[in-house]
């Protein structure tokens, strides 16, 4: 009997033991919104902050403008990266968001992109083929790169003509699905989904046809008091952060 | 309150839930029949695979459904189209999500006929199409019934489905559970209430219409 309360407790303490992180004891955790079009570096972001600091951060991506709703309504979330200035702006404004604690954290590019290699020849001339049969783009209202999509058609003059055959995806991701799996046989997408992978065929849109890209974050209301929370937001400022982030072609502010 | 927009998002739903509770009922009558007739070895594993969409989540189907409707599938060759992103292939997705909402109802109809009503056709000297037109379909007409309602239904509130095919095209695949969808994300909730409100009578209507449905059938019966 004796034995068996014995094993009972080594038992209990090997579960006890294992369900505890290694790292620093004062390890806490936080639960971060981010726009779609980030996904691949908040990853890498993620994992590097995890083993600098010994924290923990978990992530929700979604379109800014679906993350936005979800904070309005009270979601759990200690921070927001959103794919636009206007919704940290107005988080704060609305007392969503500690004020003073938003910045740029990365400014993105646009890519006209199709799985195709021999599609897109380093120039939007495909954008005329009338026999395009769609060209897919991410929800212009909820997500700044579809924004920054129309910005492009219309300053190319070809916006009337293919806005029939416009398929909007809810973020930047399904937009990115939709082309890959070559239902869309081009569509505009973030150049960090397909900076590294060289496959396909692209063209690189010039900042100027399009209304900035600017990235802001913003420590929200829920993570106020949340240090590992904080500590994120710092560790994207800090040098090693904008090395990734800029691996993935973004352009980072001058002032970090 | 709807403006033109919404109304041709409404009208577009309707559309879609029309045709294809046609195309459910040409297919899910036979296959129904089938289902409570035949003594095949197989036909449980197809009536297994017609309730799938039950259990799977929409997303399953519609990323299946993504690849096995694009451009390099033999699906796609076979047709020379691709369907993603147009009426036809939400009429699919749909057709496929709704099926077991169909046949189910119609097959357990079918079923609850029995024998005798069979034999006594048979008796009568009416041949196979003869007794399945006369007496089997208007027999089995409230079930047939019940599935047409809960297929349309379905129909009108799919969303999942349609969110991964569908591409959200004004007039084309912009469906009304996608414009609710959008109106709640840009904080656009007067329309979203309006939209939502009108899915909500709908809802109401139709599982009213299927109590009545049955409440007739059974005292029919008596």
């Amino acid at each position: 009997m004796a034995q068996a309360i014995t094993r009972f407790s080594i038992g209990l303490a090997v579960v006890a033991l294992a369900s505890f992180p290694a790292g620093p004891v004062h390890a806490g955790e936080t639960t971060v919104a981010v726009a779609a079009n980030f996904t691949l570096a908040a990853k890498r972001l993620g994992a590097a902050f995890e083993a600098a600091t010994g924290h923990r951060v978990v992530f929700s991506f979604g379109s800014t403008g679906q993350l936005f709703t979800q904070i309005v309504h009270g979601a759990p979330f200690d921070a927001f990266l959103a794919a636009d200035t206007e919704r940290p702006e107005r988080a704060e404004k609305e007392l969503l968001g500690v004020p003073g604690t938003r910045f740029t954290y990365a400014i993105g590019g646009l890519v006209l992109w199709s799985a195709d290699a021999d599609l897109i020849e380093g120039t939007p001339s495909v954008l005329s083929d009338k026999a395009l049969r769609h060209v897919a783009i991410a929800n212009p209202v909820t997500a700044p790169y579809g924004a920054a999509a129309i910005d492009t058609m219309n300053g190319l003059g070809v916006l009337p003509d293919l806005e029939p055959r416009l398929v909007a995806g809810k973020s930047i991701s399904q937009t990115y699905q939709f082309v890959a799996t070559g239902n869309a046989p081009v569509g505009f997408v973030a150049l960090s989904q397909v900076k590294e992978s060289g496959t396909g065929s692209r063209w690189v849109v010039p900042d100027d046809l399009h209304r900035p890209l600017r990235q802001d974050a913003i420590l929200l209301e829920h993570g106020r008091e949340n240090g590992a929370a904080r500590a994120f937001l710092e560790f994207l400022k800090g040098a090693e952060a904008v090395k990734i982030i800029a691996g993935l072609g973004y352009r980072v502010p001058d002032q970090n | 309150m709807f403006d033109a927009a919404m109304i041709e998002t409404i009208l577009l739903t309707l559309e879609l839930a029309a045709v294809t509770t046609v195309v459910l009922l040409v297919i899910g009558v036979p296959l129904a029949w089938w289902l409570a007739r035949s003594k095949a070895w197989g036909k449980e594993i197809v009536a297994v695979i017609v309730s799938l969409p039950i259990v799977l989540p929409p997303t399953v189907l519609g990323f299946y459904l993504l690849i096995a409707m694009g451009p390099h599938s033999p699906f796609t060759a076979l047709i020379g189209q691709t369907l993603p992103f147009t009426f036809a292939g939400l009429v699919v997705g749909s057709t496929l999500y709704s099926l077991p909402f169909v046949v189910n109802p119609i097959r357990n109809a079918f079923e609850a006929m029995g024998e005798r009503h069979w034999e006594a056709a048979a008796t009568l000297r009416a041949g196979p199409l003869d007794a399945f037109f006369n007496v089997a379909l208007p027999l089995a007409s409230p079930g047939i019934l019940t599935g047409a309602i809960l297929g349309f239904a379905h129909t009108m509130g799919e969303f999942g489905v349609v969110l991964m095919i569908g591409g959200s095209i004004p007039g084309e695949t912009k469906v009304l559970s996608i414009a609710i969808f959008e109106f709640v994300e840009t904080l656009e909730w007067g329309k979203a209430h309006v939209l939502a409100g009108a899915m909500l009578v709908l809802s109401f209507a139709v599982i009213l219409a299927m109590r009545l449905i049955e409440t007739r059938f059974k005292s029919d019966l008596s």
